[in-house]
């Protein structure tokens, strides 16, 4: 290896023991050479053992796995074979991680500047006396506005990104060789894992740490890495710089993945990749990715692949690589989703809702008046049409939970009105409805593991609504429980399996089951892809798109992700702190004129192409409640008029087609100048 | 489920299932394995000593007051020469059933009326609060000796007594455990699809708090037993001469220098099925999950 090569993997295999006995591999013949300064993502999904490997360069096995064969170095040290106080001095201190959810890893009860001090006094040679300093210039090195000021607060005082922050400050307190990350923004909102990303990159120019970065997540692996790793089933399938796997992936899983992810430029659905990955242990004698692929032959059954070397310097362990090309890396437009013309009579519609979670104080209480905060979420007014989609898009905190469980009679609303269908009146709270109304509402929620019970089996779940809404009971029951599994592609032998024996995308599926049991008029979406796999993902929005052309069902569909809500809506409302800022035709709605958080939110999408970023227009403050008075949007917006937003409300400029914007801006200045107005067209 | 429908059957099947591979799970364990044993011989002996012992219990001889053991009585005799062997293997079975009959009684109204106050919160729950610290704070001995100097004695107040009291610190627990999985989704869905609350609490939390209510009831057991003896042993358990392990304690402490054996062994048999629920409850707790590291004497 050259003088150049700071951590390096040789022919690294990892495994645990089942208690079956078996030496099952978690990681398979990792070779890995990482130089000075240099950024590699290594992506795959969950279970493909990324984070495992991540790990490893630290020394460190999770509980139950051991090497089974090669070794990781570090410099010259053998990380596996170093001393304990070696491995301290190297852990944390030249090798250091920055863990996912930064929140969970800092102490709560320490202030971060003595937090940080901390990991300076561990792993840095400077004297006591120099601790402080050196606190501030890290705090100053990660972009921290205030650092005097941020020292002194407690974790929980700060907002995701600032955490995050703090968590990347304490890792570099040792001025590290190598920074692992471990899917630091995964869980942020847009914005702020647009800016995060942008720090990494400055980090690494500045400090020239190389830095290795985990995740699931092509458009951040895009932003940061210049080299990028392909795992999957525990094995490297495809190596190569970020341009060659991102551009032209010379491996069919590789394409498989970007081609599962929605993007902002394409109304289509994205192509789901078939099947799951291997677990370990169920890999055959082939190539592990034979079972999904479409491009596999007799021959790829027998024998694993080798790595090739390819002429443009990226390696891949597949024997047709140069057949990838085959397979389309645009979409084809058969998969475009159902959109229904306007005209369509509405579905449901919200007017004036507002919602409060201010607590009356006790003499607000014997008064009985108010809290005198302004409302979390005020001044909802929309419709969807029957059979349509309606996107609701927003960073946390924007309230578009509030108002799905306002919908769902969870969150009673403190005022407007919220109807369905021919001018029926939904009652605000779920106990005060009808049960036809309670049936034609159905919920659909971000998780599934906290939304299906973990004690009951797929058929005790499905038998649930069915029971309730149909009294459905023997054998009709369980002919309708196999029916709705058919429906969403599962079959019979999943009645008896607990959500503990499914994987993600398949409990997912059960909960979308679950809603459509009841066949319902609206199903509300919460973030239902979120918590998945993009390849998974992918599957879900296509079996959602299916059951809506069957049914004819309206969909309220919540996320943050605005790629994903492009590929289903037909319509987009965007949300800021509770308040709308734009609504109207999704295909409007994403193409200018925009109104400016819009403009911010779109810019800070991540896409999985080199070379291109985003646009970062706002600070990514984290604001804990709306302005009293005027545009919620006034305290970040790059475009901000000047006296006119903090006192006024903005008013509502409508074009011919129904598209809204919520700005004091005049619409045809609300087009973006620098760039190509049509660009997310 | 009146057909031969897969959910039921699977259900009860899972059951049947989770309750064998927790038991060989806890047998596993050294402190399962001894509890279980312990509970288990105090369980088959309670069960059979009317045909075991070699003695009528209720045999009076002066003649053998105070005789230390030897070849005919194993364990000696008490102060008024009855068989201590005897009357000690005879001297669970009240002890035994009625903490048996209160114990799920206790442990099925204090958990019904924690999940239920889990699940609704707000005024009744910080009222309804209040009034169980209350009632946690006075001494049990209190409590027991004030209901039986209200209502009497006989099994007829004493059950009741103790599956009312010993309910109590349940409600905590099951609210507890309740709190845990109410904030979950898979109870708000079955709001949002317009179930009932009983409905709520037997379908969606009822199986997730079970594991804690198991493991508090195995531990209200112990402490059941330990208060009836002492009921007893202060006369306002069983009456006379129907043999008890708290009554013989009693009975035996003015000898106990003198005598030591007809105290002994009471107390012996006692301390090892408590000590046996203890361990058995030790190794439930470790093997669903449960953590019981401070639990209040109550």
């Amino acid at each position: 290896m050259d003088k150049h090569t700071v951590l390096s993997f040789r022919d690294l295999s990892i495994g645990f023991v089942s208690r079956a006995g078996q030496l099952l591999p978690v990681l398979r013949n990792i070779d890995l050479q990482i130089q000075r300064g240099e950024t590699v993502g290594l992506v795959g999904e969950s279970g493909s053992g990324k984070s495992t490997l991540a790990l490893a360069a630290m020394g460190y096995l999770k509980a139950g796995l051991q090497v089974t064969g090669g070794s990781v170095h570090f410099g010259t040290h053998d990380m596996f074979g170093l001393s304990r106080s070696a491995l301290e001095f190297v852990r944390g201190g030249k090798v250091a991680l920055v863990p996912q959810n930064a929140g969970q890893s800092l102490t709560p009860t320490l202030r971060v500047g003595s937090q940080i001090l901390e990991a300076v006094a561990l792993h840095s040679d400077l004297p006591p006396v120099e601790y402080e300093r050196r606190v501030m210039a890290l705090l100053r090195q990660v972009r921290m506005p205030d650092p005097q000021a941020m020292a002194s607060r407690y974790p929980h005082e700060l907002s995701g990104g600032q955490q995050q922050r703090v968590a990347i400050a304490m890792a570099l307190a040792g001025e590290p060789d190598v920074l692992l990350l471990d899917e630091p923004t995964t869980g942020l909102d847009v914005t702020t894992q647009a800016h995060i990303l942008a720090l990494l990159r400055d980090i690494n120019r500045e400090t020239q740490t190389a830095m290795v970065y985990v995740s699931h997540d092509l458009g951040a692996i895009a932003r940061v890495c210049d080299r990028v790793v392909v795992l999957y089933a525990g094995e490297m399938v495809l190596a190569g710089s970020a341009r060659q796997v991102l551009l032209s992936p010379a491996h069919p899983y590789a394409r498989g993945l970007l081609n599962s992810i929605p993007r902002l430029s394409q109304s289509s659905l994205p192509e789901a990749l078939p099947g799951r990955q291997p677990l370990p242990g169920d890999v055959g004698d082939g190539c592990s990715f034979v079972e999904r692929c479409a491009l596999a032959q007799p021959s790829c059954r027998s024998g694993r692949p080798a790595l090739q070397f390819l002429p443009d310097g990226a390696v891949t362990r597949c024997l047709f690589h140069d057949r990838s090309g085959e397979m389309a890396l645009t979409r084809p437009a058969r998969t475009t989703a159902l959109r229904v013309g306007a005209g369509a009579t509405d579905a449901l519609s919200l007017n004036q809702v507002a919602i409060s979670y201010a607590q009356a104080t006790v003499m607000q209480q014997l008064l009985g008046r108010r809290p005198d905060v302004p409302h979390t979420v005020a001044d909802i007014t929309f419709s969807v049409g029957a059979g349509q989609t309606m996107g609701l898009v927003g960073e946390s905190g924007s309230g578009k939970s509030s108002i799905l469980k306002a919908l769902a009679g969870l969150n009673p609303p403190i005022a407007g009105r919220m109807s369905m269908g021919a001018d029926q009146s939904l009652a605000p709270h779920v106990d005060q409805r009808p049960p036809d109304h309670l049936r034609r509402v159905q919920l659909i929620f971000q998780n599934p593991d906290d939304s299906l019970n973990p004690r009951h089996t797929v058929a005790q779940i499905l038998a649930q609504p069915l029971r309730l809404y149909f009294g459905l009971t023997g054998e009709a029951l369980y002919q309708r429980s196999i029916q709705l599994l058919e429906r969403v592609r599962m079959g019979a032998h999943y009645l008896d399996r607990l959500p503990s024996q499914m994987s993600g995308g398949e409990k997912q599926r059960v909960a979308i089951a679950r809603a459509f049991a009841a066949e319902p008029d609206i199903v509300l979406c919460d973030e239902v892809t979120s918590a998945l796999d993009v390849s998974v993902q992918a599957a879900v929005l296509d079996l959602l798109n299916d059951l809506k052309r069957d049914k004819g069902t309206t969909y309220l569909f919540v996320s943050h992700d605005l790629a994903v809500v492009r590929v289903l809506a037909d319509s987009v409302a965007v949300l800021y702190q509770g308040r709308l800022c734009e609504i109207g035709p999704a295909a409007e709605v994403y193409a200018a004129p925009f109104h400016p958080y819009t403009e911010v939110l779109l810019g800070a999408v991540l896409e999985p192409v080199p070379d291109k970023s985003p646009i970062l227009l706002a600070e990514d403050i984290v604001e804990l409640a709306p302005p009293a008075e005027g545009c919620a949007f006034q305290r970040r917006c790059p475009k901000k008029v000047g006296a006119i937003c903090e006192t006024t409300a903005p008013p509502w400029q409508l074009s011919a087609s129904g598209h809204g914007i919520c700005c004091h801006i005049a619409r045809d200045q609300l087009i973006p100048a620098t760039r190509d107005a049509g660009q997310h067209d | 489920m009146t057909s031969s429908m897969a959910p039921g059957n699977a259900q009860t099947s899972t059951w049947m299932l989770r309750l064998g591979q927790t038991l060989r799970a806890m047998a596993s364990r050294p402190s399962g394995a001894i509890g279980l044993a312990i509970v288990l011989i105090h369980l088959l002996i309670a069960l059979s000593s009317p045909w075991l012992v070699p003695f009528d219990y209720k045999a009076i001889s002066s003649l053998l007051i105070l005789s230390p053991p030897d070849a005919v009585h194993w364990w000696g005799t008490d102060h008024l020469g009855r068989d201590v062997f005897t009357r000690t293997l005879l001297g669970g079975r009240e002890a035994i059933l009625v903490t048996l009959i209160a114990t799920p009684l206790a442990v099925a109204w204090g958990g019904f009326v924690g999940i239920y106050m889990g699940l609704v919160g707000g005024k009744l729950d910080d009222v309804l609060m209040r009034l169980v610290d209350a009632l946690l704070a006075l001494p049990w001995i209190l409590k027991m000796l004030l209901m039986i100097a209200t209502f009497g004695t006989g099994l007829g107040v004493l059950i009741p007594t103790l599956a009312f009291f010993y309910g109590i610190p349940v409600i905590r627990i099951a609210r507890a455990a309740a709190h845990n999985v109410v904030a979950r989704d898979f109870v708000l869905a079955a709001r949002a699809r317009g179930h009932g609350r009983l409905s709520t609490i037997g379908r969606e939390l009822l199986p997730n708090v079970l594991d804690a209510l198991l493991v508090e009831g195995a531990m209200r057991w112990s402490w059941m037993l330990l208060a009836f003896s002492s009921l007893s042993f202060l006369g306002f358990g069983v009456s006379p001469p129907t043999p008890d392990w708290g009554l013989m304690v009693a009975d035996s402490r003015t000898f106990l220098a003198i005598a030591p054996w007809s105290g002994l062994y009471p107390i012996a048999a006692l301390s090892s099925l408590i000590i046996g629920i203890n361990l058995t409850a030790d190794a439930l707790a470790k093997t669903l999950g449960v953590d019981r590291a401070q639990k209040a004497p109550i």
